[in-house]
C-alpha cells in the first residue's frame, strides 16, 4: 500500500510540473493552432538560468527557499524575454504561411537554443544544489519531502492564478476571444499580435517555473533536458485536448499518475523483465492510446467551431 | 463639426481578375441611417469589409470623422469609431452573451497585465464598470435575461441582437450592420426595426446593408444602390426606388 502511496506523491510532483509546461503549449495551440516545439527549450534555459543563480548564491548562507526564490526572478524575465523573441523572430513572419513552416522553424529554433546553451554552459550533467531540508515527512506511510511540497502547491497556485486571469480580466477576456476568433477579435478592438505576444510570454513564465522545478527535483541540469519534458508536456496537452487549459491541467497530472505507477509496478506486473527504466514508455504509449481511441482528447471539443 | 461622418472617394477592390468595387464613392451624414443595396453580388459585402478594415482597397481613400480612416488594420478603424455587426453571424461562440459585449469593451478599458496580476482597486473599479455597462448593453437590445447564457445557445433572433449590442460596445460613431434582418420573421424584423431607430435616436450613424428592400426604404434616410461594383444611384428612398437604373438592376431591363 505504500509503494502505492508514494507513486501517487511521486505522480503529483512530475504531473504538476507536466502540467505547466503543458499549459504552454496548449496556449499557443489554442491562439494560433501551432505547436510550439521549442516550448521545451524554454524550460531547459529556465533551468539553467536559475542552476547558475543558484549556484552563485548557495554559499552565500541565505535559506535554501529564499535561493530558490531569487532564482525564478531571475529564470522568468529570462524566458519571458525568450518566449516574446521566438515568437517575434521565428513565428510572426511566418504567420500565413503554410502550416508546415512555422513547424519546422519550431524545430529549428529547439536546436538553435540547445546548441547555444550548451555553448554557454557545456555538454556535462550538471548538478543542481539542494536548497531544501531533504528531510521527509512521514505521509500515509509513504515519504514526501519540502521540496515536493513546495512543488505541488506553488504549480497548483499557478494554475489557479491562470484560471482566474484568463476568466476574470480582462486581458484574459481577449486571450479567450481571440483563441476563437482572432478576426472577430481583431474587430472588437483586440490588439491580436499583442494578445499573441502576451500568450507567449505567460506561457514562458511558467515553463520557467517549471525548469527550476524539475532540475531541483531530479537536482540535475542540462542542455538537452527539454526535449524530453518538452515531449513529454506535449503528450500531456494532447492527453487533456491541446487548446483546452483544464485539459492540459488535467493531461499533466494524469500523465504523471501514469507514469509514476507504471515505473513503481512495472517490475512486478512483468516478473522483472521490464524494469523502472522504461518509464517513459509510458507516456508515448498514452500518446498513441489516446490519438487511436480519443484524438481531440480527454476534456478536447470539435475540431473546430466558428459562430 | 462637419456633418459629413463617413466619406469614401473612388474606392477600388478586386478579386484576382473580378473588380469587384469601381470608383465607389458615397458619403454618410452624421445621425442618419443609410442603406446600401444592391443585387447579389452587387459588392454590398465587399465595400463593408473595407469600411471595416477587414479587406484593403486597391484604390481610394475613406475619410471618417475628419481623419483618415486606417483601412487594413480592423482593431485601428474599431478604435476610429465603426462598428459591425456580420451577415453570418459571428460572435464568440463558448462565452457568455455577457462577455460576448465585455469584449467588446476592451477597447475603451485599460487596465493591463499588471493590474489584471494585482487586482488593485482602479482594476475591480474598471471591472465592475465593464460588467455594468455590458449588463445596461444587453438590457438595451433586450437580451438581458439570458446574459450568462454561451452564445451559442442563444436563438437566433437574439444572437443577432448580442451581435448588435457587442458592437456598440465599442461606442461607435458609424454602426455597420450587415444584413440584420435576414432569416428573421415578420415580428422579429419590427423590433429590429424599432432597436435601429433607437440607436439612430441615441446619436449612432447607422450604415445598413439589406436584401429587405421594403425595410431599407421605409427605415433609412438615404439610399445607395450598388450594382456590378459601381454605384448607379445615391438619395433619399422615395428618388431611388423610382430611378430607372435600379429599376432596371432589380427587375431587369425587359421592365425598365
Amino acid at each position: 500500500m505504500d509503494t502505492f502511496i508514494q507513486q501517487i506523491i511521486n505522480g503529483l510532483v512530475l504531473g504538476s510540473i507536466y502540467a505547466l509546461v503543458a499549459l504552454g503549449y496548449t496556449m499557443v495551440y489554442g491562439i494560433l493552432g501551432l505547436i510550439n516545439f521549442a516550448h521545451g527549450e524554454v524550460v531547459m534555459v529556465g533551468a539553467l538560468t536559475a542552476l547558475s543563480i543558484v549556484k552563485v548564491l548557495s554559499g552565500s548562507g541565505l535559506p535554501g527557499p529564499v535561493v530558490a526564490l531569487l532564482g525564478l526572478m531571475g529564470a522568468v524575465p529570462v524566458c519571458m524575454a525568450l518566449g516574446f523573441t521566438i515568437e517575434r523572430v521565428a513565428y510572426r513572419p511566418l504567420r500565413n504561411a503554410p502550416r508546415l513552416a512555422p513547424l519546422i522553424t519550431a524545430i529549428g529554433v529547439s536546436i538553435v537554443l540547445q546548441q547555444l546553451m550548451m555553448l554557454g554552459w557545456g555538454s556535462t550533467y550538471l548538478s543542481f544544489p539542494q536548497l531544501f531540508s531533504a528531510q521527509p515527512h512521514s505521509l500515509m506511510g509513504a515519504s514526501i519531502n519540502d521540496l515536493q511540497i513546495m512543488i505541488i502547491c506553488v504549480a497548483g497556485a499557478m494554475m489557479v492564478g491562470l484560471v482566474l486571469l484568463m476568466q476574470k480580466t480582462r486581458i484574459g477576456r481577449a486571450m479567450r476571444a481571440t483563441a476563437e476568433n482572432p478576426a472577430m477579435a481583431s474587430l472588437m478592438g483586440v490588439n491580436v499580435n499583442r494578445i499573441i505576444s502576451f500568450t507567449f510570454v505567460i506561457g514562458s513564465a511558467l515553463a520557467a517555473v517549471a525548469g527550476l522545478m524539475v532540475s531541483a527535483n531530479y537536482s540535475i541540469a542540462h542542455y538537452s533536458m527539454g526535449f524530453m519534458l518538452g515531449l513529454k508536456a506535449f503528450t500531456a496537452a494532447v492527453l487533456g485536448g491541446i487548446g483546452n487549459l483544464a485539459g492540459a491541467m488535467l493531461g499533466g497530472v494524469l500523465l504523471g499518475l501514469i507514469e509514476s505507477l507504471g515505473s513503481g509496478y512495472i517490475s512486478d506486473l512483468t516478473g522483472g523483465v521490464l524494469g523502472s527504466n522504461y518509464r517513459d514508455v509510458f507516456a508515448f504509449f498514452v500518446l498513441i492510446l489516446v490519438l487511436v481511441l480519443r484524438p481531440s482528447g480527454l476534456m478536447g471539443e470539435r475540431v473546430s467551431e466558428r459562430a | 463639426m462637419s456633418n459629413v461622418l463617413l466619406d469614401a472617394r473612388r474606392i477600388g477592390k478586386s478579386f484576382g481578375g473580378v473588380q469587384a468595387l469601381r470608383d465607389v464613392s458615397l458619403t454618410i451624414r452624421r445621425g442618419e441611417i443609410y442603406g446600401l443595396i444592391g443585387p447579389n453580388g452587387a459588392g454590398k459585402t465587399t465595400f463593408f469589409n473595407v469600411l471595416t478594415g477587414l479587406y484593403s482597397a486597391d484604390a481610394g481613400e475613406v475619410m471618417f470623422d475628419e481623419a483618415r480612416l486606417n483601412i487594413g488594420a480592423p482593431h485601428e478603424v474599431t478604435r476610429q469609431g465603426i462598428a459591425r455587426t456580420f451577415q453570418n453571424i459571428r460572435l464568440f461562440a463558448n462565452m457568455s452573451a455577457l462577455e460576448n459585449v465585455m469584449v467588446g469593451r476592451h477597447l475603451r478599458s485599460r487596465t493591463g497585465v499588471i493590474g489584471a496580476v494585482l487586482r488593485n482597486k482602479a482594476t475591480r473599479i474598471e471591472e465592475a464598470d465593464i460588467a455594468d455597462r455590458a449588463h445596461r448593453l444587453l438590457q438595451y437590445v433586450n437580451v438581458d435575461a439570458r446574459a450568462n447564457d454561451l452564445a451559442r445557445h442563444l436563438s437566433y433572433g437574439d444572437q443577432r441582437r448580442l451581435e448588435i449590442a457587442r458592437a456598440l460596445a465599442t461606442e461607435p460613431k458609424l454602426l455597420a450592420l450587415d444584413e440584420p434582418a435576414a432569416g428573421m420573421n415578420a415580428t422579429e424584423t419590427a423590433a429590429l426595426r424599432e432597436l435601429v431607430e433607437s440607436i439612430r435616436d441615441d446619436g449612432v450613424t447607422v450604415l445598413l446593408i439589406e436584401h429587405d428592400v421594403k425595410l431599407v426604404m421605409g427605415l433609412c434616410n438615404r439610399v445607395a444602390v450598388l450594382d456590378y461594383g459601381e454605384k448607379i444611384a445615391e438619395d433619399v428612398p422615395e428618388l431611388v426606388q423610382r430611378d430607372p437604373k435600379v429599376v432596371e438592376a432589380y427587375l431587369g431591363g425587359a421592365l425598365a
